[in-house]
């Protein structure tokens, strides 16, 4: 269920969807993660591309949300303004199982005992109407 | 149709480094074309050909008025962020061996330190926009965040440590106690100290990271022809290549793909390279870089540079001999070019003997160029 408590800094960008990624934001706010499927060759593109295989024209594809931390980093200085006062941050990149490697945060995520190949699962966190971010939390087993 | 050996860099010039300069860009610009210039024993009449990074502030049209130019006929700029030196050399190099300019001259001046910072996001930062939707949400904010993705990932794939790519400080550090002109020419540094000062964004130490750098460069490009003019040995262009950026996969660079071009056209092998200059915004990129070009095997980077094979002190390829971005200044490429020209005409600080073959990425396989020394 989307989740509005997680501690985000509130000076972080927030995304701006434009014409070619308006449907997987629109997704997140229907509470699914989609992924850009190309129709022709069946690559799933993330972030989403304007073209592929020369044609216009993809599926949007229910991600399971599951994946497994593929690398991650720590920032320790507020080396960017918007970071001040929240270091140490942790950013992740997750493996989805379907393939693409999607750059995000992890609500409960601990810098000290995150490891490279620990499972995750989607977290949906709404943060207004427009946009819904794309999270994970570490699996409990 | 290759401008293999045709085209030389005959003049360079630069000004102090510093971290508050106190004039604006085109000031640096203009005081390090006419050190350049001066080096190259070319009037500034003779310039036809201009040449920038997109995204410095000093047009080609502002310097080329400062500088009273009355025969400009071929300039332009190529954009993407710091990482296009290789870019701009191999333009312009192929408008010289074309015929559409005779003296081209490449610039930059930036208050890196005093006023735009790489380094915060201040270049490069898009507000969300773009692909950018998809990482600055999520705190992805600056260069490093993204490299040190990267050198997370490969430390977990082939075993290479921060202790490894230390020793890359180490060595440049101690080149540039070898060059007065070098930000950190009087500051020691050792591999303790690096292990021991702050983690900046983790896994990179405050000794991983870049100078942030006030000052301004140029390279004055003509016909080897022209060049020999000029006393001294002669740094011919043998190969330039460049790349976009197509690696997204937070494992490679983006050498793997510009290596088999480079060589291809330079019909060496990087055997046959005595002498290296790589982008090191980052330590561990020195080390990438190395493997991903084909110096040394994907995973051996990190022995390589433990036991300072880097270094001009003993080591087989000398890296960054003038301290590098680390050590002697953060010009993204330009003070890199400057010192492998340098290398090929033998008047570094750092000298390597016989340096036949002179190599310069600006952009961890971004760009290249090799330099030959020619007589």
């Amino acid at each position: 269920m989307p989740d509005k408590e997680w501690d985000r800094p509130e000076n972080l960008p927030l995304p701006v969807p434009d014409e070619d990624s308006l449907m997987f934001w629109q997704g997140l706010s229907d509470g699914k993660l989609l992924l850009q499927t190309c129709i022709e060759c069946g690559t799933k593109n993330y972030p989403p591309v304007s073209m592929c295989c020369q044609q216009f024209n993809f599926e949007w594809e229910d991600a399971q949300g599951t994946g497994s931390i593929f690398s991650y980093v720590v920032t320790q200085q507020p080396v960017h303004p918007a970071l001040k006062g929240h270091t140490p941050f942790l950013t992740v990149i997750v493996q989805l199982d379907e393939g693409p490697r999607i750059t995000s945060n992890l609500v409960d995520g601990n810098p000290e005992n995150i490891e490279i190949g620990s499972r995750v699962e989607l977290h949906l966190v709404e943060l207004s109407d427009e946009v819904t971010l794309p999270l994970f939390k570490l699996c409990s087993d | 149709m290759s401008f293999m050996n045709s085209v030389a860099v005959v003049g360079v010039g630069e000004t102090d480094y510093s971290t508050e300069s106190g004039r604006s860009e085109l000031v640096l610009s203009l005081q390090a074309i006419n050190a350049a210039l001066k080096d190259a024993g070319i009037g500034h009449d003779e310039v036809d050909g201009l040449l920038r990074w997109s995204v410095d502030t000093s047009s080609e049209a502002t310097v080329a008025a400062n500088l009273g130019l009355s025969n400009l006929s071929w300039f332009g700029e190529i954009n993407q962020a710091g990482n296009v030196g290789a870019a701009l050399v191999a333009n312009a190099a192929a408008a010289i061996h074309a015929g559409l300019a005779n003296v081209v001259v490449i610039y930059r001046g930036v208050n890196g330190r005093s006023g735009r910072r790489y380094g915060r996001g201040d270049v490069t930062g898009r507000s969300g926009r773009g692909s950018a939707a998809f990482t600055e949400p999520f705190g992805m904010l600056t260069p490093q965040h993204g490299l040190a993705m990267t050198t997370r990932r490969r430390m977990h794939e082939t075993g290479v440590s921060s202790r490894d790519f230390g020793m890359v400080a180490v060595c440049e550090r101690e080149h540039a106690n070898r060059n007065p002109r070098a930000t950190f020419f009087e500051k020691t540094l050792s591999i303790e100290q690096h292990q021991e000062s702050r983690v900046i964004v983790d896994p990179f130490h405050l000794f991983d990271c870049c100078l942030e750098t006030d000052g301004g460069g140029a390279l004055v490009l003509t016909s080897v022809e022209r060049a020999r003019e000029r006393d001294g040995h002669v740094a011919m262009i043998r190969a330039a290549a460049q790349s976009g950026y197509s690696v997204r996969n937070f494992i490679d660079t983006a050498a793997v793909g510009l290596a088999p071009n480079l060589w291809e056209r330079a019909k060496i092998t990087p055997s046959d390279i005595s002498v290296a200059q790589i982008y090191d915004h980052f330590a561990p990129f020195v080390l990438f870089a190395l493997e991903d070009y084909g110096f040394v095997r994907r995973g051996e980077g990190g022995d390589f540079v433990s036991a300072k094979e880097i270094s001009w002190d003993g080591g087989s390829l000398p890296v960054n001999t003038s301290g590098g971005h680390l050590s002697e200044a953060y010009m993204q490429g330009m003070n890199q070019l400057i010192e492998s020209v340098r290398q090929a005409r033998g008047e570094s600080t750092a000298q390597v003997s016989d340096a036949q073959f002179s190599f310069v990425d600006t952009g961890i396989g971004t760009g290249a160029v090799i330099f030959e020394r020619g007589e």
